[in-house]
């Protein structure tokens, strides 16, 4: 059985930013990721980041990836599984990996110290005939048109106007897509009204408190139908109006990819500001579990750059914990712990904080 | 469809490679997801689901969702979206849970 100081569970922000810290100090890491490509989220994000010049602010979510990724491969106490599924979690701190070309090889890694950076899947909507081909999650088409340069459909309705819909769409343009229009169940708009505008200018037409009611097809999607809502989210007769387009494109949320934290027994908490179930834990990303930590979207949604800085604790504190030794510790975690608060000094993230509040265990801790 | 023209991105030439959906050939980029090269070609329908024989097409691209569970070289239930297509990959429309037959 493979034996290593840290087992870093997902290689998005949070996970190779953890690993790149708790490898700084000389931790011996296994990274291990379910995707084509390291990265996460990241490797799709065409887009300059906001924020303060620390958090990246002006670099391409490809870029920082990129640049993260490199800095991994030039360290010998760092290994990483791609296309590496974890599959379950043991008491004696083991944990399951099922990788290889076909899936056929069964490893098991025995790890002091975890840190499950396992992201997030995207929220599917209730409406009729959302099973259809056509209608993605914005993730997916992320992946399909900047990873690999292909046309998710000729004429999109975004659903969703927080930051996603909205960077999407404009991504969608960019890339010569049609969008006929993006609809929002709120009153107003929940991203960034930078990019709002900008896909405004472009003529993309915004409905707030709209949603969509229906899809027609039987195998594609032929038409689509808005409706406008009430303050209780009912449609209001009368309202609907139908759309030609052939593809959905589903932005409306993300849910923590927590199941790894269940099956190892933390404790857990729904917390709608976070996205659903997420693990307590105190303000060094610990959970209830002395040898698990979290970091990222897992802990709660929210953006790329709170996710570096997650793991950037994590990592920190995972490896000070295993007795390697750093110098200035108490001084870089505060300095970790006071950018992500400024990070978080802005009304966008207000719930945000309210969410990290309610599961958040404070004092000492043995 | 592939996208030609990009303001950022640059999506150079790759190695093409031959495969067969339902015995039909298709072309696609080595090593690319095979969902994508799929939805590349045009192709929406990639299983079919278990009771009401509804059509399913690409969804989540993470390997999360089921959606696009196809047979590749007689194995069922490949996540396609994270799985990696090759040269001569014979794929197949999966129907319900799919079979080894």
């Amino acid at each position: 059985m493979k034996k290593t100081d840290i087992a870093i569970i997902g290689g998005g922000p949070a996970g190779l930013s953890a690993a790149i810290s708790a490898a700084s100090l000389g931790a011996k890491i296994v990274l291990i990721d379910d995707g084509l490509e390291l990265g996460g989220q990241l490797i799709k994000q065409t887009h300059k980041f906001f924020g303060s010049e620390k958090q990246f602010a002006g670099i391409r979510g490809i870029e920082i990836a990129r640049n993260m990724i490199e800095e991994l491969k030039g360290l010998e106490n760092v290994e990483i599984f791609k296309k590496a599924t974890v599959t379950g979690y043991y008491e004696d701190n083991v944990i399951t990996v099922v990788r290889g070309a076909k899936e056929d090889i069964l490893e098991k890694i025995k790890a002091v110290r975890i840190i499950v950076a396992a992201g997030a899947s995207e929220n599917m909507l209730p409406f009729e005939n959302n099973d259809l081909p056509g209608v993605y999650g914005a993730g997916a088409v992320q992946t399909l048109m900047n990873l690999y340069g292909v046309v998710p459909g000729k004429s999109i309705l975004m659903i969703g106007a927080g930051n996603i819909g909205l960077i999407v769409s404009y991504q969608l343009l960019q890339a010569g897509i049609h969008v006929e229009a993006i609809v929002e169940a709120l009153p107003r708009i929940g991203g960034y009204l930078v990019h709002a505008s900008k896909i405004r200018r472009l003529g993309v037409p915004i409905y707030t408190t709209h949603t969509i009611k229906q899809v027609y097809g039987t195998e594609h999607i032929e038409k689509a139908v808005i409706c406008e809502i009430d303050k209780n989210f009912k449609f209001i007769d009368g309202t609907e109006k139908e759309l030609d387009v052939d593809t959905i494109c589903l932005a409306v949320g993300l849910s923590p990819l927590s199941d790894l934290l269940w099956h190892a027994g933390c404790k857990m908490k729904y917390i709608s500001e976070l996205g659903g179930y997420v693990a307590l834990r105190d303000d060094n990303l610990k959970t209830t579990k002395d040898n698990i930590y979290i970091a990222g979207d897992v802990a709660g949604i929210e953006e790329a750059s709170s996710a570096m800085l997650e793991g950037n604790i994590a990592g920190l504190n995972a490896a000070v914990s295993l007795g390697c030794s750093c110098k200035d510790f108490q001084q870089q975690n505060n300095k970790l712990k006071s950018e992500l608060s400024e990070l978080r000094a802005n009304p966008l993230s207000e719930k945000v904080k309210e969410g990290i509040n309610k599961v958040l265990i404070k004092g000492k801790r043995g | 469809m592939r996208i030609k023209e990009h303001p950022i991105l640059e999506f150079p030439k790759k190695e093409k490679v031959k495969f067969t959906l339902d015995g039909n050939e298709m072309e696609g980029n080595l090593g690319e997801p095979i969902a994508a090269a799929l939805v590349a070609e045009g192709i929406e329908v990639l299983s079919r689901s278990i009771k009401y024989h509804r059509p399913r097409g690409f969804f989540c691209a993470i390997g999360k969702c089921s959606s696009c569970l196809m047979k590749v070289n007689g194995i069922p239930n490949v996540r396609t979206c994270v799985t990696e297509l090759e040269e001569g990959m014979k794929i197949e429309t999966q129907k319900g849970k799919g079979d080894f037959n």
